[in-house]
């Protein structure tokens, strides 16, 4: 495998290719920024029609009231895992191939918890009513309950996304006063003397930076693994037939990496061509993200087998009717289309001369995502469809065009928020590619000098 | 005595180094390496410390307060208002559960850790911060930048050590 980055890439040259490509980008940015605002104006669309038309117009009843607008909350919850993989976990095993790609997973973390909470509002439907999942007591002093995974759930994503954007923003901050002491002058300029906070890199500076980084860190790993474990719960901790599964919490976390990765791939593709980040987003670094996602995948599969298993022997026949049902019921092509994409199609990642083959590993990308978000939506609809008692039985259930609206606007909202974030922050941490490329070229150095000492 | 900033600017951190192994053994009356000397560096470079001997990080402990804060806030929060109960059938179960008490308190843990470990950060780095007057934008490219604060009569001692180690330039801040 060749090496993760040039080692005599010069500093100035680091801040010149990402300064640029806060300026300049392809012109597929543009395309790919009106395709997102045109996605989004229908997701918009739909959603100011079902607020006014009520929610009888996205199809959701009883027995079927969470559909896709809960399947698609916890696809772009599982999503955010990525930053906090790339970021604090490869972070703490000093991965610094991490380094060039790390920023953008982090601002996917964000902006995918972004769409996620939309989606709970979404899903309520009165929009007044989210004051309900926040701890605050009403008129009569009552509390929300605090034993109510739906309420943990609110925290763990309020924290969760907090901590991200705080990770997000301290990690840039040497970034923002590169930003501020390079560009000309104008908003951007003075934006980015706001967000510098005054940095001049002192070394009394570096230390408590290197410290509060390596902590905020720390509690994300932990935190990441809580929010989707609480998400699980929200299943795990009902009675429906096929939730009350104790493997369903790792499972989330699996599936949440997953498709986290599988997005990494995809936007280190985009951006590597609309950013001309060719240099910094390398092969041998889309190679190891492609092995780590394969990983990962095999992860998810076996726990994928460890969910069927546990419903096949618990002996709840309700459980197994609804197990069957997916895989020869109506929701069969969906859910053996999940398992092939989740399962099947990673093993493409295998080959080595695809790890390296941008339109493959983009296509596998897509398909993966395509899997994961599958998964959500078959563990969510065929319980609810497929209920303990007979009025819980809804042979005829299919979403409405208003939820595909939705679900379909959202990918749009998280690409708009994406793309400009982009335009706006180094989406290359520049810090840290100049510490990779030190370091390395120390190491090669120390390597060489070590040769001709044996000699 | 009146006392002056200088900035010397340097190619890489051996040079920086050795430059400041220079002053902090020499007697140069009016300088005192450990407080009036600053590396300016465009990467996080932990070597500096080395050279610069240890500088204590406080950081830990905002941390440590914000989370067993952040916990037992949410702990007595929840507690608090689930002894609303006392007045109401609890049908035998406990007025306050622990095991589902105790993922909130995990959440506020840590978002009180984090919260408090980023206002320990700005506090011990001193940011927000207006810019030193010697500030080059240099050191935020690729350039190592010396900071120090001299008494007016030793500013040419310090000048003279900078300019023997191959300072790239040396900016120099009139007297006060």
């Amino acid at each position: 495998m060749g090496k993760d980055i040039r080692e005599d890439i010069a500093w100035a040259h680091i801040n010149q290719d990402v300064l640029k490509s806060l300026e300049n980008p392809r012109p597929l940015f543009w395309v790919i920024v009106f395709v997102a605002l045109m996605m989004f104006g229908v997701g918009v669309g739909c959603e100011v029609y079902q607020y006014q038309m009520g929610m009888g117009v996205a199809g959701l009843n009883n027995p079927n009231v969470w559909g896709l607008y809960i399947a698609t909350f916890i696809f772009w919850i599982g999503m955010s895992h990525s930053g906090t993989l790339l970021s604090a976990i490869l972070h703490l095993m000093h991965a610094d191939w991490r380094k060039p790609i790390y920023r953008f997973a982090e601002a996917m973390t964000t902006f995918s918890l972004m769409t996620a909470g939309l989606f709970v509002m979404v899903h309520l439907g009165r929009l007044w009513q989210f004051y309900y999942a926040v701890p605050y007591p009403n008129e009569r002093w009552t509390w929300p309950n605090f034993q109510s995974p739906l309420l943990w759930d609110a925290m763990a994503i309020f924290t969760y996304l907090s901590s991200s954007v705080i990770f997000l923003y301290v990690g840039s901050i040497p970034d923002f006063a590169i930003c501020r002491d390079n560009i000309h002058p104008g908003w951007r300029k003075n934006l980015y003397t706001l967000l510098a906070l005054g940095w001049e890199g002192t070394d009394r500076q570096w230390r408590n930076f290197r410290v509060t980084y390596l902590t905020v860190a720390c509690f994300l790993i932990p935190l990441a693994v809580s929010v989707h474990s609480i998400v699980a719960s929200d299943f795990a901790m009902s009675q429906q037939p096929g939730w009350h599964v104790t493997s369903f919490p790792p499972y989330f976390v699996a599936g949440a990496l997953y498709s986290g990765c599988a997005a990494i791939i995809t936007l280190f593709i985009i951006l590597r061509y609309v950013f001309k980040f060719e240099e910094y987003m390398t092969m041998p670094i889309l190679k190891k993200t492609v092995r780590l996602t394969f990983a990962i995948a095999m992860v998810w599969t076996y726990l994928n087998l460890i969910e069927f298993a546990s419903v096949w022997y618990s002996h709840d026949e309700v459980a197994k009717a609804v197990l069957i049902d997916k895989a020869t019921g109506r929701f069969a092509p969906f859910w053996w289309a999940m398992n092939f994409c989740g399962s099947v199609v990673p093993f493409t990642m295998m080959v080595k001369r695809w790890q390296t083959s941008i339109p493959i590993m983009f296509a596998v990308s897509l398909l993966l995502n395509l899997g994961m978000w599958l998964e959500r939506w078959m563990i969510v609809t065929p319980t609810f469809s497929h209920g303990y008692y007979p009025w819980t039985m809804d042979t005829h259930y299919w979403p409405s065009l208003v939820q595909w609206g939705i679900v379909f606007g959202s990918f749009g909202w998280f690409t708009l928020l994406f793309m400009v974030f982009c335009k706006i922050v180094p989406s290359v941490s520049m810090y840290e590619v100049k510490e990779m490329v030190y370091h390395r070229s120390l190491a090669t150095k120390k390597a060489e000098l070590g040769l001709e000492g044996g000699h | 005595m009146s006392k002056r900033h200088m900035l010397a600017l340097y190619n890489n951190f051996d040079e920086a180094e050795a430059v400041v192994r220079e002053l902090r053994n020499s007697e140069i009356k009016g300088f005192n390496a450990a407080d009036d000397l600053v590396v300016k560096s465009p990467i996080e470079h932990p070597e500096v410390e080395e050279f610069l001997g240890h500088k204590p990080v406080n950081v830990q402990w905002f941390t440590l307060i914000g989370a067993l804060s952040g916990g037992l806030l949410a702990f007595f929060l929840i507690a608090g208002s689930q002894a609303n109960f006392y007045s109401q059938m609890k049908g035998g179960k406990p007025i306050v559960p622990f095991p589902p008490d105790f993922v909130l308190t995990y959440e506020m843990f840590i978002l009180g850790g984090v919260y408090i470990t980023v206002l320990g950060f700005l506090i011990c780095a001193g940011l927000p911060a207006r810019r030193s007057p010697l500030y080059s934008a240099k050191v935020s490219t690729d350039q190592i930048g010396l900071l120090v604060r001299v008494d007016d009569n030793s500013a040419a001692t310090l000048r003279s050590i900078f300019t023997k180690h191959q300072a790239l330039e040396i900016q120099e801040e009139a007297g006060k």
